[in-house]
C-alpha cells in the first residue's frame, strides 16, 4: 500500500494527491509517469510524476476524473492507500540548454508540464510558458508555472482568466515575433491540443515535443496497448516514451485509439455512480 | 493386494481425465481438466512398468525421479509421492498441469511404443494438488548466511531459483514488476488451464516458510538498474521472461481491435477482464476473433475468445485460429488444440494474413489473407511455408489477436552494458551454471532461451541457484566481467 499524504481539490475535477513511495521518488525525473491501482479491482492507470521530494520520499499526481478509475481515485481521502504505484516508468525529458523554449500546457496537462518546466528554467533556458483551461474554474498552477516561467502567457476559451482563445494562438504569435529564436516547444494537454500545437509549430520547423497519452495496461513494453505510429512505424509510448516529436505522430490514429473501449468505460462510470448512489441511500436509511 | 503381471499390467486402460463438458466449459472460466479420481490413480500408476532404466526420465528436463514418485502413488503413500517429486520439481501442481507431457516425459514411455504411455503428468498433478491441501513437506531453510540475493522475476525461473537460493540460507529478494508474482503462470495462462488459487498457493507457501522478501511494483531498469542491485546484493539471477510481443510487418495492425495475445491474455487473467464490470479492467471481444499462430499462447487467446463471446456477446461469434503451417506442425500442447477444437475454435491451417482492413473510425473490418502451401524444409527442419500466388481472400473480422513469438523485455538491461545478448535479444549464459557474461549475475529461463516451457525454466532455475549457492559458499572462484 502506498499512503495518501496530502490530496487537495485544484478544480472541479482534478485533484493534486501527494503519495508516499520513496524507491520511485528516489528515481524520478520530469517527464516520467507512474502506474496506479487503487485496489484489487481496479485497473492500471498511469499518471504522470507532477513532483517528486526525494528526502521526503513522496511523489506528486494529478488526475482529472474522467472516468471510473479516476473519479474512484478521487474519493480517496488522506490515509487512503493505493494498491500499485509503479514507476518511475518511460524515458525523462531531455532537458538541455536549448536557447528560448515554449511550454504549451493544456487543462490537466499543466501538471506534468510544470516539472519539465522547472527542468528547463534551471538548465538556463529562456522560457515562455502559455497555459490554457475551458474556463477560469478550471485553470491551477498559474503562480507555479509562474516563477518557473520568464513570460507566462495564460488564456481560457471563454475569456474568463488572461486572454480568450486557445492555447494555439499565443504560440503562432510567438513563433512569427520570433522568427527563427524559439529553439523546442513542448506541448502536453489532450490529444487534441497537442495535435493542434504541433501543426501550428510544423510551418516555423520548430521541434515540438508531446507527451503521449495512449490507453497503458502493463507500462512496462509486454502488452503493446499503448502503441503509437510514428511517421517511421510504431512504438509503445510506455517504452520508448512518452515523449515524440509531435511532426510525426499520426494523430489521427491515437484519437481513435483513445476511444476504443469508450462504451465499456461509459458502463463502468453508469454503474459506479448508481453503486455510490446506493451507498449514499443506505449512509442515509441507516442514520 | 496381490503383484500385478507386467501383460496384466498392459491390460489396463490409460485413464481418461475427467473434464468438463464443452458446452458448459464455454460459458466459464473453471478448469476445464478435473483431475484424475484417487482409484483411476491408482490404476494408472499399476500400469508403469517399473522399468530399470526408465526412458521417460529422460523426456524430462528436471530429471523427475518418475518410476519411484508412480510407485509411491501405486501404494496410497502419497506423502512419498511428494517427498520424491519435490527433490526434483518443487511445482508439481503446475507442472502436472502444464507441461507438453506428449513431447516430454510422456513421449519416451516406454508402453507409449506399443500404446499408450503412462498418464505421467496426470498423476502428477493429483501429487502436486494433494500437497497443495495437505502440505505435508515442510520447506526447510538453513541458518542464516547473512549472504543477500535479488531474484529479478518472478516466473517459475525467478521463483524455482529464490526457493532454492533461500534453502540454503541465504536471504533473497524477489523483485517482479507487475503487481502479482508468477509471470506467464499468472498474467498469460488462463484459469481454465492453470487456477489462480494453484500458482498463489505454491508462492504464497514458499514465501512464508523461507522468509523471501517479495517486491512487486519493481520495474528493474527504472526503479532500480541492474549496476545498483549489484551494489546492494551478493548476487543476481535475472529470471525476466520474454514477454515483448511482436506484431506484424502488414498494414493495419495499428487499427483499433488489434491487440497483441499478452495485452488481451493480461487483460482477461491479470485484470480479471472477463469479470468486468465487477473488475475495472476491460476486455474487447467481437463476433469475429481471429487469432494468429499456433502455439500455447494461441490456443489460449482463442479459448479465452470463445468465453468471452459466451459471457459478454450474447454467444454469438466465431473465433478463428489462422496458422501459416498444417496441422501437423502446430506447436502447441496437444491436450490445448483438442480442448480448443470441441470448445468451437476454427482452424484454417495454410493461411497466412497479408494485411488488415479498417474503417473511417479506424476500427476492424476485415482481413485479407493469402494461402500457403510447404516448401523445402528451412533451418528449423520444419517445411517452410510460401505463398500461393494469386490465392488471397478476405475475411471479415473485427477482433485481431496476434500470438506469435515474443522476446525478452528490454528494460531491466538498462545500464548493463557488460552483459552479452545474442542477436535475438536474449541474454547469453552458460547452460549449466547461468552465469552471464557479467560478474555475479546470473540468468535462466526465456530471458535466455526465448519462449519455451514452464519447467525448462524451472531447471534453469534450479541449475542457476547450486551455482548461485557454490559461489557464495566459496567454493566457486569469482569470475570478471568479460565479452564472449
Ligand atoms: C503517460 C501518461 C500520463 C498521464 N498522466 C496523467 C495525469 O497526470 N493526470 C491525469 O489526470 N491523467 C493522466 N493520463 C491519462 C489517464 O491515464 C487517464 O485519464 C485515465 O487512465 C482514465 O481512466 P478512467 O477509468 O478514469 O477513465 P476511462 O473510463 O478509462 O476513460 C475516460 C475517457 O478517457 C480516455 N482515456 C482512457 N484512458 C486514457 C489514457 N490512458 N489516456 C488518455 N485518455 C484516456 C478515454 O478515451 C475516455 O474517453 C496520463 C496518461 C498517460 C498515458
Ligand atoms: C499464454 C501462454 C501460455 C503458455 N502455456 C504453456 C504451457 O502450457 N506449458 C508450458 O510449459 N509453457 C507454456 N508457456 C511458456 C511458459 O509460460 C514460459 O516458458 C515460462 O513461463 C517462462 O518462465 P520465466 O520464469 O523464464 O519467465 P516468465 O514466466 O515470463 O516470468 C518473467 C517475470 O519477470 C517479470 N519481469 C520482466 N521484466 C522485469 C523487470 N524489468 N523487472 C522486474 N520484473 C520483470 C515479468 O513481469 C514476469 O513476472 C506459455 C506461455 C504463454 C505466454
Ligand atoms: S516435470 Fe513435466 S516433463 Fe517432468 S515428469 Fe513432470 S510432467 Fe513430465
Ligand atoms: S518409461 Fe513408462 S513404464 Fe517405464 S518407468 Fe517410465 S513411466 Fe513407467
Ligand atoms: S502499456 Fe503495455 S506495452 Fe505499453
Amino acid at each position: 500500500m502506498y499512503e495518501i499524504l496530502h490530496k487537495e481539490r485544484l478544480n472541479p475535477t482534478c485533484h493534486l494527491m501527494v503519495v508516499a513511495a520513496p524507491g520511485v521518488a528516489r528515481k524520478a525525473r520530469a517527464g516520467q509517469f507512474v502506474i496506479v491501482r487503487t485496489d484489487e479491482y481496479g485497473e492500471r492507470i498511469p499518471l504522470t510524476i507532477a513532483d517528486f521530494d526525494r528526502d521526503k520520499g513522496t511523489i506528486t499526481i494529478i488526475l482529472q476524473e474522467v472516468g471510473k478509475s479516476t473519479m474512484e481515485m478521487g474519493t480517496l481521502r488522506v490515509g487512503d492507500g493505493l494498491a500499485t504505484f509503479a514507476g518511475p516508468l518511460g524515458h525523462p525529458t531531455e532537458v538541455q540548454q536549448y536557447g528560448t523554449v515554449a511550454c504549451v500546457g493544456g487543462g490537466v496537462g499543466i501538471a506534468p508540464l510544470f516539472p519539465i518546466t522547472r527542468a528547463l528554467k534551471e538548465a538556463g533556458n529562456e522560457v515562455v510558458s502559455i497555459i490554457g483551461a475551458r474556463s477560469s474554474d478550471l485553470l491551477f498552477w498559474e503562480e507555479r508555472m509562474e516563477s518557473v516561467s520568464n513570460r507566462l502567457i495564460v488564456c481560457t476559451d471563454d475569456g474568463s482568466r488572461g486572454r480568450q482563445g486557445v492555447v494555439t494562438e499565443p504560440l503562432t504569435e510567438l513563433l512569427e515575433e520570433r522568427p527563427g529564436q524559439i529553439a523546442r516547444v513542448w506541448a502536453i494537454g489532450p490529444a487534441i491540443m497537442m495535435k493542434f500545437a504541433s501543426l501550428a509549430t510544423r510551418p516555423y520547423k520548430v521541434p515540438t515535443i508531446v507527451s503521449l497519452n495512449t490507453i497503458m495496461v502493463d507500462g512496462t513494453g509486454m502488452c503493446g496497448g499503448c502503441r503509437c505510429l510514428l511517421e517511421d512505424g510504431a512504438r509503445f509510448v510506455c517504452v520508448d516514451g512518452p515523449e515524440f516529436d509531435g511532426h510525426k505522430v499520426d494523430w489521427d490514429n491515437l484519437l481513435s485509439r483513445q476511444q476504443f473501449y469508450r462504451e465499456e468505460e461509459q458502463q463502468a462510470v453508469e454503474r459506479w455512480q448508481h453503486r455510490c448512489q446506493l451507498d449514499e441511500a443506505v449512509a442515509r436509511g441507516g442514520s | 493386494m496381490a503383484e500385478l503381471t507386467n501383460k496384466e499390467r498392459m491390460r489396463i486402460p490409460r485413464q481418461d481425465m475427467p473434464v468438463q463438458d464443452a458446452a458448459a466449459r464455454r460459458a466459464n472460466f473453471d478448469e476445464v481438466a478435473l483431475g484424475l479420481e484417487t482409484e483411476a490413480a491408482r490404476l494408472e500408476a499399476e500400469r508403469c512398468l517399473q522399468c530399470s532404466r526408465p526412458r521417460c526420465v529422460e523426456g524430462c528436463p528436471v530429471d523427475v525421479d518418475i518410476p519411484g514418485f508412480i510407485e509411491a502413488v501405486r501404494t496410497g503413500n502419497l506423502s512419498e509421492a511428494v517427498r520424491i517429486m519435490k527433490t526434483r520439481n518443487s511445482l508439481p501442481a503446475i507442472c502436472g498441469r502444464v507441461c507438453p507431457q506428449e513431447t516430454q516425459c510422456e513421449q519416451l514411455c516406454i508402453l507409449g511404443k506399443k500404446g499408450e504411455p503412462v498418464a505421467i503428468g496426470r498423476l502428477e498433478r493429483i501429487v502436486g494438488d494433494w500437497e497443495l491441501r495437505e502440505r505435508t513437506q515442510a520447506l526447510e531453510k538453513a541458518p542464516s548466511t547473512g549472504k543477500r540475493v535479488a531474484v529479478v522475476g518472478s516466473g517459475p525461473a525467478g521463483l524455482v531459483c529464490a526457493v532454492d537460493v533461500a534453502r540454503q540460507g541465504h536471504d533473497v529478494t524477489l523483485l517482479e514488476s507487475l503487481h502479482l508474482p508468477g509471470g506467464v503462470l499468472t498474467y498469460g495462462i488462463p484459469e481454465f488451464r492453470l487456477p489462480k488459487s494453484v500458482v498463489m498457493g505454491e508462492i504464497n507457501h514458499a514465501i512464508e516458510n523461507l522468509g523471501i522478501r517479495l517486491c512487486v511494483d519493481h520495474v528493474i531498469g527504472r526503479i532500480a538498474t541492474l549496476a545498483e542491485l549489484l551494489d546492494e546484493y551478493d548476487a543476481v539471477f535475472l529470471g525476466t521472461g520474454a514477454g515483448l510481443p511482436s506484431f506484424m510487418d502488414i498494414p493495419g495492425v495499428n487499427l483499433n481491435g488489434v491487440m497483441s495475445a499478452n495485452e488481451f491474455l493480461s487483460r482477461v487473467n491479470l485484470m480479471r477482464g472477463y469479470d468486468f464490470p465487477q473488475y475495472d479492467t476491460p476486455v474487447k471481444i467481437g463476433e469475429r476473433v481471429v487469432v494468429i499462430g499456433a502455439g500455447n499462447v494461441a490456443m489460449d487467446a482463442a479459448r479465452c475468445s470463445i468465453r468471452l463471446q459466451e459471457l459478454h456477446g450474447n454467444g454469438r461469434g466465431e473465433v478463428h485460429i489462422v496458422y501459416r503451417r498444417s496441422r501437423e506442425e502446430v506447436p502447441a500442447r496437444a491436450e490445448e488444440v483438442d480442448h480448443a477444437e470441441e470448445e468451437g475454435v476454427i482452424f484454417d491451417f495454410l493461411t497466412n494474413p497479408v494485411e488488415i482492413m479498417g474503417d473511417e473510425a479506424g476500427k476492424v473490418t476485415g482481413m485479407r489473407c493469402i494461402r500457403m502451401q510447404l516448401g523445402e524444409p528451412d533451418d528449423s527442419g520444419r517445411r517452410r511455408p510460401v505463398p500461393v500466388e494469386g490465392s488471397e481472400f478476405d475475411l471479415p473480422v473485427d477482433t485481431v489477436i496476434f500470438a506469435l513469438g515474443t522476446s525478452p523485455n528490454p528494460l531491466v538491461f538498462v545500464e548493463a552494458e557488460s552483459l552479452s545478448r545474442s542477436r535475438w535479444g536474449t541474454v547469453i549464459a552458460d547452460e549449466e551454471t547461468g552465469r552471464t557474461t557479467t560478474a555475479r549475475v546470473w540468468a535462466g529461463g526465456d530471458v535466455v532461451t526465448g519462449a519455451a516451457t514452464v519447467v525448462s525454466a524451472m531447471g534453469a532455475g534450479r541449475r542457476a541457484a547450486a551455482d548461485i549457492h557454490a559461489f557464495l559458499a566459496g567454493e566457486l572462484e569469482p569470475w570478471s566481467d568479460s565479452e564472449t
